[in-house]
């Protein structure tokens, strides 16, 4: 019987009627009194040497309050990199000055190079116009090979390269990794791209700066995923300000998908600006800006080797990867094709030697970081593309290949690293099959073909890591933050309770599966418990929320600090009910002492800490508030299996969805309606990338698809209604809750099992194709099938 | 600048705008309607959907100029007189056809129209007719199942929601 409140009950989300009737709270729906507007002139050429920028004619311009250049950040910070990778040598990741505003050198188009600031933002664009860039073009460097090739062209002219690390993991040691491959019985190479993306959360970044010269304080109301982080880069490294002089705010936030985690050179600038200014200065990104700033993902190109036994069992697997950083280092960038891709390249298998090469090189290009998955679809995609075309070299069953090489006992300890603690994926393929109906393939396929498609059936396994942690571990490689999360639970008088997290919600609901843990935890009704975030003026800390991260490790907090709460609640009811605390149980909202028919309400104890005329105040604090910060013990892992079946329309290369099946172990889950609706959000991503989606840059590092007009998102017609089961439940062994996480799941499973039913489809249909590089385009799969 | 008066959730709404101003602007910066959102500049997101005399239109892609005199309804004026949700927004909770909530008001004043136009939309008209409305969070699945059951379908055959 499905629960109607509490832990794995699916409640309407509260969130749902303010965003319903036009009430949310974004930050464009902000304005500050006196505020003025920022409009930002970005770089049309992806590089050149500033000889001068004239700013004289526009600074006359009506309306105009002031113009920054490059010049007016000279003495503050670049913004930081949050990760710190250390090469195969011991060297650290080259790492260049990353500034607010161009000064001397413009790397991509889309960099800032002046702001304007003025009464109306159409003043400030007007401005702008009139100022007079002088500008020496230099060579760009946009192709990841070409850069790393001697005499290119360098992004930086202080580094000593277009490379800013050389990495190896897994085992290095290149000979014994080739002795595998040299007795192997069959070796399967695969060589791809995984195309760059951008994120593009429906609401465009935007950014307001507003200084108090009374207090000497600031308020950032900003996009961001994570308030307390932009505090600290933007204080700590980039602006040089006391953390307690700054608020940041995040309020309502329209979508992120990771592009809303880095602190941005605007954020900064508007903080920066209030105070230059003497009045707030707001800014509100176009989707035009947004394509050239917003960080971009994935982006790699690999080569992928897998070697396996005569029996078929994975004996080896090494892969080479250059992956784009772009023109600087974005927060959380280097760590992206390094610690978040490495260590997933075990897959969901038993290969006992696993060998990672990573080349990170700077280009041209809009900075790229993190998106939906951050480096685990990357691994993924390579993994479940080899293995399917080592099937088809064997001319072994998929599935089959796939079982016969999962891990199946736990915990495992992976040639990359990670301790899997727990996991059945041999349960998840088992449902999947049932899932996506493999049993009746054959006759769709049938009827299909009697319709003159190609119809194909591809599938893939993933794992991914979440909550990434413990920090200590994560510092030794190289993170420069905790990845722990914090949580205060404040009890009111009444009884009713704010809890406040670090994590943020940005569409994944945490206002309302966050309470449904603490009611259920106490007995209460969930309307009794609210949840505020995105705001450090009311939150006392955390790191925010990416990485499918916030249940299993701010809901962890979250539950340790309710702990707290009903340990000293226990200890109140104790005293009025004149017993031992040992003996105080909590069911229903009622305290008992064990095997007698007292009791007291949650509501009489919460009054009784704040007016405790009975208290034990010798003993006991008045007040209930406790607050927890939680440091995981592991990752938590994820799994599943993904199919996807395609028809293929022969005659134009057209691709269709016909059914996308899924089966996941999220371990325990608290909002089955929530998880079911992350798990859709991903397959859209993941769709979209392997059929739609390509940033693509022209040789002059011009971003070619730098509109909806030119970048292909995905549509409603471009999917199909989904199947998905997370039925299949093995819950992280480490965590109070017992959850895994979900939210990235969707984007990191679906690519492969998108193009592995491609290829299906069209070897069905005689065609020798082995691999096609995403987007599945149409020109691109018929050129494949007619080449 | 020059004034312009229309009809606004059914009250007389009027100000000073330019020439150039958009009727999304008017809006959200004169009136203070911020639930019509905007996502882009291009006329593709949808974000922005408002009904002008009875039709969806993209509000970034007509002058207020262009409303002079003209019934325009927005999200704030969609819930039912009581101020509970109407049979749409319902579905949508009830559906869980949102996330972030940013291209829900488009998607809300898009899915009215389509059943002002067609009460009992099939799978894929629903989809058709959402060419003009971007969603990143949803993947569309709970959306077309929200506005298949806000036209009274029975939806309980299409998987989870």
């Amino acid at each position: 019987m499905p629960k109607d409140n509490g832990i794995g009950a699916s409640p309407k989300r509260r969130e749902d009627v303010r965003f319903l009737t036009g009430a949310g709270n974004y930050t464009d729906d902000i304005n500050v009194n006196g505020q003025a507007y920022v409009h930002f002139l970005r770089a049309d050429v992806a590089h050149a040497t500033i000889n001068s920028i004239d700013t004289s004619a526009a600074e006359t311009m009506p309306g105009v309050v002031k113009i920054f250049t490059g010049a007016d950040f000279a003495e503050v910070g670049g913004i930081p990199c949050g990760w710190g990778v250390t090469d195969r040598h011991g060297n650290p990741q080259q790492e260049p000055r990353h500034p607010i505003i161009a000064h001397d050198t413009i790397r991509h188009v889309g960099e800032i190079v002046a702001a304007v600031v003025a009464d109306t933002l159409e003043q400030a664009r007007d401005a702008a116009e009139a100022i007079d860039l002088d500008l020496s073009d230099k060579p760009a460097v946009v192709d990841m090979t070409k850069a790393l090739a001697d005499g290119s062209p360098k992004v930086h002219e202080d580094l000593s390269s277009n490379l800013c690390y050389d990495w190896v993991f897994g085992n290095p040691d290149d000979d014994a990794v080739q002795a595998a491959f040299d007795s192997a019985a069959h070796v399967t190479t695969l060589e791809l791209v995984n195309n760059r993306l951008v994120a593009n959360p429906m609401e465009p970044r935007v950014a307001i700066g507003d200084y108090s010269r009374g207090t000497d304080e600031y308020t950032l109301h900003t996009t961001s995923q994570n308030p307390h982080v932009i505090r600290l880069l933007m204080c700590a490294f980039v602006l040089g300000l006391p953390e307690h002089k700054v608020r940041v705010i995040a309020p309502d936030v329209g979508g992120g998908f990771g592009s809303k985690i880095f602190h941005y050179a605007e954020e900064a600038f508007c903080t920066f600006a209030a105070k230059a200014c003497g009045r707030a200065v707001k800014w509100t990104s176009t989707r035009a800006e947004a394509f050239i700033s917003d960080a971009h993902g994935r982006d790699h190109v690999t080569k992928i080797e897998l070697a396996l036994d005569a029996d078929n069992n994975f004996t080896a697997l090494r892969t080479n990867t250059m992956a784009n950083m772009g023109a600087y280092l974005s927060t959380f960038s280097t760590s992206v094709p390094s610690y978040l891709h490495g260590t997933l390249m075990a897959g969901n298998y038993k290969t006992p030697i696993v060998q990672v090469n990573v080349k990170t090189v700077f280009t041209n290009t809009v900075p790229v970081d993190a998106y939906r998955g951050a480096g685990r679809p990357e691994a993924t995609y390579q993994l479940e593309r080899v293995i399917d075309k080592a099937a088809r070299e064997l001319d072994a069953d998929p599935i089959a290949l796939r079982r016969q090489n999962f891990i199946t006992e736990f915990p495992y300890e992976t040639p990359v690293a990670l301790t899997y603690d727990t996991g059945d994926y041999v349960a998840t393929m088992d449902k999947l099959e049932q899932v996506a109906d493999l049993a009746g393939f054959a006759a769709r396929r049938a009827e299909s073909e009697k319709n003159g498609k190609l119809r194909g059936f591809g599938v893939n396994c993933y794992i991914e890591a979440c909550g990434i942690a413990p920090s200590n571990i994560v510092g030794m490689l190289g993170a420069r933050a905790g990845l722990y999360d914090a949580a205060t639970v404040r009890v009111n008088a009444t009884g009713t309770i704010s809890v406040f997290v670090g994590a943020h919600s940005h569409g994944q609901g945490h206002e309302t599966s966050f309470p449904q843990v603490v009611a259920d935890m106490i007995g209460i009704d969930e309307g009794m418990v609210d949840i505020v975030h995105g705001d450090t003026g009311r939150v006392p800390f955390g790191m925010g929320t990416y990485g499918s991260r916030s249940i299993a490790v701010c809901g962890s907090a979250m539950v340790r600090a309710t702990e707290k709460i009903i340990a000293k609640a226990k200890k109140i009811a104790a005293h009025l009910m004149e017993a031992s605390d040992a003996d105080i149980e909590l069911k229903d909202g009622q305290f008992t002492v064990a095997g007698t028919d007292k009791s007291v309400a949650w509501g009489d104890v919460c009054l009784t800490a704040y007016v405790p005329h009975n208290y034990p105040l010798e003993e006991l604090e008045p007040g209930l508030e406790e607050t927890a910060f939680y440091d995981p013990a592991n990752f938590t892992y994820p799994a599943g299996a993904y199919a996807c079946e395609v028809e293929v329309d022969p005659d134009t290369g057209k691709v269709t969805i016909e059914r996308f099946s899924a089966a996941d172990d999220f371990g325990n889950i608290i909002n089955p309606m929530i998880v079911d609706g992350q798990v859709h959000g991903g397959l859209g991503q993941g769709i979209g990338q392997a059929l739609l989606e390509n940033a693509a840059y022209d040789e002059d590092g011009q971003l070619l698809s730098a509109s909806y007009m030119d970048y292909a998102m995905p549509r409603a017609d471009d999917v199909p209604f989904y199947q998905v089961d997370h039925s299949c439940q093995t819950p992280c062994t480490h965590n109070p809750l017992g959850v895994k996480g979900c939210g990235e799941a969707g984007a990191i499973g679906s690519p492969p099992a998108v193009v592995n039913a491609v290829i299906d489809a069209l070897q069905s249909g005689g065609k020798n194709v082995t691999h096609i590089d995403m987007p599945l385009s149409p020109p691109r799969v018929w050129a494949a099938m007619n080449g | 600048m020059a004034k312009v008066s229309m009809t606004v959730n059914g009250k007389a709404a009027s100000g000073e705008v330019e020439g150039r101003t958009l009727l999304s602007s008017f809006l959200r910066d004169t009136l203070r309607l911020t639930g019509t959102h905007v996502g882009c500049d291009t006329s593709q997101c949808g974000a922005c959907v408002v009904h002008v005399d009875g039709k969806a239109v993209k509000s970034c892609t007509m002058l207020a100029l262009e409303a002079e005199g003209a019934e325009v309804a927005t999200i704030e004026g969609q819930a039912n007189a009581d101020g509970s949700l109407n049979v749409i927004q319902q579905a949508f909770q009830d559906h869980h056809g949102l996330q972030c909530g940013f291209c829900t008001p488009g998607m809300v004043m898009s899915a009215a129209a389509l059943l002002k136009d067609n009460p009992k939309p099939s799978e894929q008209e629903v989809r058709d007719y959402l060419e003009g409305n971007l969603c990143r969070c949803t993947g569309y699945h709970n959306i077309v199942k929200a506005i298949m059951a806000a036209s009274g379908q029975d939806v309980s055959s299409i998987a989870a929601e």
